[in-house]
């Protein structure tokens, strides 16, 4: 029997993390992660989680026990935020690189400087290219799920990725909302235990692991590399359709789209400002405008050829980013959905907005839906626009 | 649906309290969520938490600005915070005041129904420290009925304990209700 459980985001994480039973856990808190460290350490505390956890002095050294673990055999997960992320950068791009199916939440919070404590995915979207999988989330209901996913991913024979499940500090981490939790059985069924079926590091029979290896070596793995992230792109949405059959849920794979069907114009989203878009889209609707969505899921692997599918036939888009690509004049979301419709003629528009754990309303996604609505193909080169709140007051 | 936007100052239990009402809103078969503002933490500084309830799930994952209704846990912190922005025609104020001070708040004309309480004097009475949230919760399901108290008696229970439990029935029960 499924049951129904209040918890805020990060609780989430820590319950999916428990049904997913890893071997060995290492974890330094940040806000806004805080919080799923201290679950995580209590489990292990009250014996609900049989898992080694490592309170660790780094992140840097936190990601560097689970690479030991990991090689060893055993399943892991860590989490982090921002300038965590930014002192573990040297071995998050060695866990791909090795191959090591690590899960990694990124509770995203915006980079420094200025000082800033509040929710953006810039931290984890700035490293999208150092080889991880990477999924965005929308509710403390898809944190849930997408952890437990990301595990049958990473660990999938044609995979050996590590994956990042990211959703938005304090908008997700800090909300309180109702979800329903699988039976543990059916997750244990779901997720059987991980067993490599390569070499594992073992005390009693040591060897080297990495060694100086020359670049023809270093681009025959990272071609490897790079077919396993395009096999992803059929992976995911497999893993996905197999948890709907389980719990009745799915997300979609990589992308979805909601009310896109008879769209004229869409919005193209990422993490936790999905929930306002829909309600942005559903108001519209309701005033008679055919205007669609496309949440973008997985980022890594980009999914071009559903974005490609999805706004093809549209007279236009507007993407909106949490964030900024340096040195483009954009967003990064943009610049990728861009990308994948070269060659396509087809007028966008950029917002950015919601930095620094500001609000993106329902009210300011509705207004870029009108602005699309009215725009003319000159817009295609137009700089982006910046959104602002209109009904923001002074803080409280 | 409906939504609420709670005031108080670090200390209370504001964020506590938006809490919940979530847990009594799904406890009653509702969807429920709630989100802090993301300010900064000291005791004494001003910190408010929106909530919203619906019989549908609920997916917007913001900030509330146009609220039906406001709980209060301390008056004072309207001269800190823009108390009343954006409130709904008909709207509620739950608030812990007692008469005298209620009658130095100029109240806006979209506010319909107030409710007022002197949560600190009760919680003090009941658990010997003046945090009125738990206090509050009664006045709120009292007032506005978006909860059944005894689902949210029972939510506070399992979170703070009997006494606690108590003083949501005290809140329930001694709240004076006003409509303008």
């Amino acid at each position: 029997m499924n049951r129904i459980k209040v918890v805020n985001g990060n609780e989430a994480a820590a319950l999916a993390v428990k049904m997913s039973s890893p071997d060995v856990i290492a974890a330094y808190p940040i806000t806004p992660q805080s919080q799923l460290v201290e679950y995580l350490g209590q489990y292990v505390a009250d014996d609900e989680l049989d898992a080694s956890m490592s309170e660790v002095e780094s992140e840097h050294s936190a990601m560097s026990i689970l690479q030991g673990a990991s090689l060893a055999g055993g399943r892991t997960f860590t989490a982090t935020s921002s300038q965590g992320l930014a002192l573990m950068y040297e071995p998050y791009f060695r866990t791909p690189t090795l191959r090591l199916p690590v899960v990694m939440a990124i509770v995203n919070r915006e980079m420094i400087s200025p000082q800033t404590v509040w929710g953006g995915p810039q931290d984890s979207l700035t490293l999208r290219d150092a080889g991880w999988i990477q999924i965005y989330v929308e509710s403390n209901q898809e944190i849930f799920d997408a952890i437990v996913q990301a595990f049958r991913i990473a660990e999938d024979e044609d995979i050996l990725l590590p994956v990042n499940v990211c959703y938005d500090g304090f908008y997700l981490s800090h909300l309180t909302e109702p979800i329903e939790l699988p039976p543990a059985d059916d997750v244990a069924e779901f997720l059987p235990p991980y067993e490599p079926d390569h070499i594992l590091l073992d005390p009693d029979d040591v060897m080297s692991v990495d060694p100086l290896t020359p670049g023809h070596l270093l681009m025959e793995y990272r071609r490897r590399h790079m077919e396993a992230q395009q096999r992803a792109l059929q992976v995911i949405p497999q893993v996905d359709e197999e948890y709907a059959g389980l719990t009745g849920r799915s997300w979609g794979g990589l992308t979805y789209s909601y009310r896109m069907q008879d769209a004229e114009v869409a919005l193209v989203t990422l993490g936790s400002m999905t929930g306002a878009a829909r309600v942005a889209v559903d108001n519209l609707r309701d005033e008679g405008r055919k205007v669609g969505l496309l949440k973008i899921r997985v980022l890594r692997p980009f999914p071009a050829t559903e974005v490609l599918c999805a706004l093809q036939d549209k007279r236009a888009y507007a993407v909106i980013d949490r964030n900024v690509s340096f040195g483009w004049g954009s967003g990064i979301l943009h610049t990728e959905v861009r990308a994948a419709l070269s060659g396509k003629n087809i007028p966008s528009l950029n917002y950015i907005g919601g930095l620094g754990g500001e609000d993106l309303t329902v009210q300011m996604l509705q207004d870029a839906i009108n602005e699309l609505v009215q725009l003319d193909c000159e817009a295609v080169d137009a700089p982006c626009r910046w959104l602002h709140n209109p009904q923001r007051s002074g803080d409280r | 649906m409906k939504e609420i936007r709670l005031h108080g100052r670090g200390g209370q239990g504001t964020v506590k309290a938006s809490e919940l009402i979530v847990r009594a809103a799904v406890r009653g078969g509702r969807w429920a969520n709630a989100i802090p503002y993301f300010g900064f933490e000291r005791s004494g500084a001003p910190v408010s938490a929106f909530v919203r309830i619906s019989d549908e799930m609920i997916w917007p994952k913001t900030q509330v600005y146009r609220p039906d209704c406001l709980v209060v846990m301390d008056a004072s912190v309207r001269s800190a915070v823009p108390l009343f922005e954006g409130v709904k025609e008909g709207s509620m104020l739950i608030i812990n005041s007692d008469s005298e001070e209620l009658q130095k708040i100029e109240l806006p004309d979209g506010v319909q129904t107030v409710g007022f309480v002197d949560a600190t004097q009760i919680a003090h009475e009941e658990l010997g420290r003046p945090i009125p949230n738990t206090v509050m919760l009664g006045a709120f399901a009292r007032v506005s009925g978006w909860v059944a108290v005894d689902d949210l008696r029972e939510c506070v229970i399992e979170v703070f304990g009997a006494e606690n439990g108590r003083a949501v029935s005290r809140g329930y029960e001694e709240v004076s209700i006003v409509n303008g």
